[in-house]
């Protein structure tokens, strides 16, 4: 039996006018793993969510979402939407509604809700319940936008940019909550433009650039990061020399024998994912 | 037949939700429901004359504020509130669930319901107490007041939705959609006795609904004989009827045809 892909994309071309928001996407999210898009800002990652939400109509190529086509008008695709949840960019939608009110009142859209005491404790607002949307901090805020995404008890979770603005402690709670969803198996397309956050989140990660996907990996091999050249540099001249290579210890070994001992202000380092990935972006500018 | 029942039963809930929401806000509270009877307390205060035998101005203004209400809380009303609802994320996160449209706006047409009952009945209540407003005793006049209210502000609720795609934003719909509402008051004579009007603003006013409602409120709320005063003579409810139905009807279509989700 072949594998079930929560997500197929073929071919995704999204244009604005003259204008190409996404150029050519092919993409696999399987069932039950966290998918991470990244990308500068005006990549074209929200376009391409948008897209596979339903929002927005493709302008040639194949996008199937829970083996249905997001785009399909009608009853049909009010049903696929019971399946689904959506956590957009950052709103402000409900202020004056408090967080049990606005739980329970999205709960009675969909056809299999979940307990809605259980999903405010799960998303950690149980003394936030009676507090107004407009009360709530960042964090909280996308808390409750999380919790009306998941209300629908959805198989598929989309997270559009969950934790622009947060402050460091914040976002390492929201990232806990990430990790309980994916532990009750669901599929998460998460997209953001923190690399950290793709490496903490996801099994595998697209880097997407100029609408189109540079490569797609772990956040381990991302960039060919396992196998990048390292680089070694010391004082010589009174200037700093760095040179980039393969085989950083037998450099080394060449550079002692060299100076004939200590050789000064050594340093051999790796390139983390950061830079690999700020080389992978700023290429194809 | 399950779906249109959920449908319906989603409606009805919004409508419960969108009334929460609505009376949360201080200044909607003010500005929609009480604004019509602050205008009611200085233009019968300051204008004592009667304008004919028995018929005092402040009487004539209610039953024009009145037909006002219904522009009030349905087209001023939700032209504002809903490019408010695109821009702060309401109408995306709907449009993202398994909600459908029709449920949006049922829950609107309830609200605007709720509202113009509550904002008739202050009117009523201190036209007739505070400004000698005599409410008819007739069926028939109940009957016309009646379908006038309904056929009104079902009009009113389209044409609201269907103008919900003008104002760029949500901010700014307040600016665009006050002054329409204001300048037709004006021209329609709600503050001013219609037919003491220029004659060029009367044949203006005569295109657009809110002329009719207000003659045809006077036609409840002032005496029978008052009809001669009016500009054909009489209260002239068929052709009223027929204008506003037409109004209704392109509103309807576009409405449907219009309404977007998001300001893209």
């Amino acid at each position: 039996m072949s594998i079930t892909h929560a997500i197929e994309v073929e071919g995704l071309v999204k244009k604005y006018g003259s204008k190409t928001a996404v150029d050519g996407i092919d993409l696999k999210v399987e069932t039950g793993e966290i998918f991470a898009l990244l990308g500068p800002n005006g990549a074209g990652k929200t376009t391409t969510v948008e897209i596979l939400e339903g929002y927005r109509k493709a302008s040639s190529g194949q996008v199937k979402v829970l083996d249905f086509d997001p785009a399909t008008k009608g009853s049909a695709g009010q049903r696929w939407r019971n399946r689904i949840g959506i956590v957009l960019q950052s709103t402000t939608d409900a202020a004056d509604l408090s967080v049990i009110e606005t739980i329970s009142h999205y709960a009675n859209y969909y056809e299999n809700p979940r307990d809605v005491e259980q999903v405010i404790d799960e998303v950690g607002l149980r003394e936030k319940i009676n507090a107004k949307a407009r009360e709530l901090s960042g964090g909280q805020r996308r808390r409750l936008d999380v919790a009306l995404g998941i209300i629908g008890s959805p198989e598929i979770l989309f997270l559009d940019e969950p934790t622009t603005g947060f402050d460091p402690e914040a976002r390492r709670s929201f990232w806990e909550l990430i990790r309980t969803l994916k532990a009750e198996g669901k599929t998460i397309l998460l997209t953001t433009h923190y690399l950290d956050e793709a490496q903490e989140l996801a099994d595998r990660v697209g880097v997407i650039n100029n609408g189109k996907i540079i490569e797609i990996g772990t956040p381990q091999t991302l960039g060919g990061r396992n196998t990048a050249p390292a680089k070694v540099s010391w004082l010589e001249n009174g200037k700093q020399q760095v040179i980039e290579t393969k085989d950083p210890t037998t450099e080394v070994i060449r550079l002692n024998q060299r100076f004939n001992g200590q050789i000064p202000e050594l340093e051999v380092s790796r390139p983390n994912l950061e830079e690999i990935y700020l080389k992978m972006i700023g290429e194809l500018k | 037949m399950k779906f249109l029942g959920e449908t319906l039963r989603i409606g009805i809930l919004r409508s419960g939700l969108e009334l929460k929401q609505f009376l949360r806000q201080r200044e909607s509270v003010v500005f929609t429901l009480f604004f019509p009877v602050i205008l009611l307390f200085i233009f019968g205060t300051v204008f004592k004359d009667t304008i004919a035998p028995g018929v005092t101005f402040s009487q004539y203004f209610v039953a024009g504020m009145i037909a006002s209400g219904l522009v009030n809380t349905g087209f001023q009303q939700l032209a504002i509130t809903i490019p408010m609802e695109r821009d702060d994320g309401t109408l995306k996160r709907l449009r993202g669930t398994p909600m459908s449209v029709s449920s949006y706006f049922i829950g609107k047409a309830l609200l605007v319901t709720f509202l113009m009952i509550i904002q008739t009945a202050l009117l009523l209540f201190f036209g007739s107490v505070v400004f000698d407003l005599n409410l008819p005793t007739q069926a028939s006049l109940w009957w016309n007041f009646t379908w006038l209210v309904v056929l009104g502000s079902a009009c009113s609720t389209v044409l609201g939705i269907a103008f919900s795609v003008v104002p760029k934003s949500g901010r700014g719909a307040s600016a665009v959609v006050s002054p329409i509402v204001i300048i037709l008051q004006f021209f329609s004579g709600v503050f001013f006795v219609f037919t003491s009007l220029p004659n060029w603003m009367q044949q203006f006013a005569a295109i657009f609904p809110l002329k009719w409602l207000t003659q045809g409120m006077r036609s409840v709320f002032l005496p029978e004989e008052f009809a001669t005063q009016e500009v054909a003579g009489n209260w002239e409810l068929g052709k009223t009827a027929l204008v506003i139905s037409v109004w209704l009807a392109l509103g309807l279509i576009f409405a449907i045809k219009s309404f977007k989700w998001s300001r893209e």
